[in-house]
């Protein structure tokens, strides 16, 4: 068979001077457009040295919009992992009608535009909005406050453990789960010992892609955050504040965070890719 | 036992579910549309609610606006440039991290999923230092050609072929390696050129993907709105983007002018995602034979 091989190979594959062309093309698109916007956050957040560097991170306000982006996150996406297992449960291991409908609706806020994501909370619980003056009689503030970012966020990290999620149940199917009932399982040690090891790692999977957007969504909480320093400023809101004030170094010193949270997904990703490749989803088609 | 139970399980389950013996349907079911109504489905009835309060000439009148009209010109034009950059270097790089083996190819493949991990607002002021006329990129193209990136049209199509380069990536990547290899040893065995086999055996084969992420990275521009507004300049008419728009209402108290420009992107998302629906029965069916 070795002469087939060459003849096959040399069929499906360019001259080298092509692919080293081709090769040559992709690599330096993909440094113009993905690799220096990474490298000039960087350059430009130490700029002034360390020390302005560090002095950016440690003022007060940054660290407030970085406690604040933690606990929207700490919020937001613990309640779409819950939502993405009960979803994934009842939509991949049951056969009802309308499940094609109910998966299009949880994919919807993907493709609504984050402004949109962040609109809509305001018209609802806003001054004017729809629940606006039984929430002013009762003292309650959500938009311009911490529950509106959280609702904005959950909003625009909604579908990513369902997503993850469905299909990798879908395909497992139910045989080991229906084992361990008729051998005396109760429910809940089904789904916990039989079902969990199973998904652990498309669940992780999930969270870390929600983790990234919950933590860096710019739009959505945008609108609904009304930008009071120290109090409603996520860290990407912060940044905007600083680039706006032409405070560069601060700027880029709290987005070269963010770019690292980016980075640290990315591994994370990768490495999940590479050793559990055949027990997510997202890896299989 | 079991065999006597069996019908009684049977008639117990809800008229619109196949039995099961699996519990939880009822739990899961009920948490999953109460959680998806009350945070997604209420607040966008109540976006189109808000819209409504116009009636149709009101809305019609509000979105017709010379203003919003030329967000809708800008948005639109804009995603469809980026989106086709996108077809040409995502099946690039789509093509070559398949095909070829080159020293960094899974850092390469690792780094392709960027504009998905790195926040939009990070992106956006990246970008905008990158190509500002004193910055990296944009002081040679500006000392060079004259052309000015930042703060003009094509800045916000630099911005949008960076958020979306990964869905035409992603798209083609996965279609491309299962393609069958007979098929282009046949065509080059029949006497076909690389070239001639590339249009009329490859191409063919990966046409569904190429146009569904061309959809997916237009849907993502049309709404796009952290990566762009440092790097847009922002000028009413020429390059102020259709989220801009409904940020710039709602700031001035106008919520029932952003609640109609929102409802008629909202619309817009829907028809998307109707389109990308049949794309992807177009794919799979394509995919299958």
């Amino acid at each position: 068979m070795p002469a087939d091989n060459t003849s096959a190979s040399s069929a499906r594959s360019e001259s080298a001077w092509v692919r080293w062309t081709l090769i040559g093309g992709a690599l330096l698109f993909l440094a113009l457009f993905l690799l220096l916007p990474l490298v000039v956050v960087f350059a430009e957040a130490l700029r002034r040295g360390v020390d302005a560097y560090w002095t950016a991170l440690t003022e007060p306000d940054a660290v407030a919009a970085i406690q604040l982006t933690l606990t929207v996150a700490a919020i937001a996406v613990p309640a779409n992992l819950l939502f993405g297992v009960a979803a994934s449960w009842c939509i991949a291991k049951f056969d009802f009608r309308g499940k094609n409908l109910l998966i299009t609706l949880i994919d919807l806020p993907f493709s609504v535009s984050p402004v949109v994501s962040g609109l809509i909370y305001v018209l609802l619980f806003g001054m004017n909005g729809l629940f606006g003056p039984y929430l002013r009689s009762h003292g309650i503030q959500i938009i311009f406050a911490v529950p509106g970012l959280v609702l904005a966020t959950i909003f625009v990290t909604f579908p990513f453990v369902a997503r993850e999620l469905i299909p990798l149940m879908e395909e497992q199917g139910s045989d080991e789960e229906e084992a361990a009932l008729v051998l005396g399982a109760s429910g809940w040690q089904t789904f916990w010992r039989v079902t969990i090891p199973n998904i652990k790692w498309g669940l992780l999977y999930g969270v870390l892609l929600c983790n990234a957007r919950a933590m860096g969504e710019f739009g959505a909480v945008s609108v609904v955050s009304g930008h009071i320093r120290g109090e409603t400023n996520t860290m990407p809101l912060h940044v905007e504040i600083l680039y706006n004030e032409y405070n560069f170094v601060a700027a880029f010193a709290v987005a070269s965070l963010l770019a690292m949270l980016a980075l640290v997904t990315l591994v994370v990703k990768s490495a999940l890719e590479w050793r559990f490749g055949d027990e997510l989803a997202a890896t299989r088609h | 036992m079991t065999v006597i139970n069996a019908p009684a399980t049977a008639l117990r389950q809800p008229f619109f579910k196949k039995p099961s013996i699996l519990p939880g349907f009822g739990l899961t079911l009920g948490f999953t549309l109460s959680y998806l109504g009350v945070l997604v489905l209420l607040p966008l009835a109540a976006l189109v609610v808000k819209a409504g309060g116009l009636g149709w000439v009101g809305f019609w009148t509000a979105v017709t606006s010379p203003r919003v009209l030329a967000a809708f010109q800008v948005s639109f034009g804009l995603s469809f440039v980026a989106a086709l950059v996108n077809a040409v270097f995502g099946f690039l790089v789509a093509w070559v991290l398949v095909r070829y083996d080159f020293p960094g190819r899974r850092l390469v493949d690792a780094l392709v999923d960027l504009p998905f991990a790195l926040p939009t607002a990070v992106a956006g002021i990246a970008l905008s230092a990158l190509y500002a006329p004193n910055g990296w990129v944009g002081k040679p193209l500006n000392d060079l050609f004259g052309l000015k990136v930042a703060f003009t049209p094509i800045g916000i199509a630099v911005a949008l072929t960076f958020i979306g380069l990964p869905f035409v990536v992603r798209t083609v990547q996965p279609i491309l390696q299962d393609l069958p290899p007979e098929e282009e040893e046949a065509a080059a065995s029949l006497g076909a050129s690389r070239l001639q086999t590339f249009f009329s055996v490859i191409m063919p084969a990966l046409l569904p993907a190429l146009v569904t992420g061309f959809a997916l990275s237009f849907a993502r521009g049309v709404g796009e709105y952290g990566s762009v507004i440092f790097i847009a300049g922002n000028m009413p008419g020429l390059t102020e983007i259709l989220p801009l728009l409904i940020v710039i209402k709602l700031e001035q108290y106008d919520y029932v002018g952003s609640a109609a420009v929102g409802t008629a992107m909202l619309l817009v998302s829907f028809l998307m995602l109707l389109v990308l629906n049949l794309l992807q029965q177009w794919m799979r069916s394509r995919h299958a034979r």
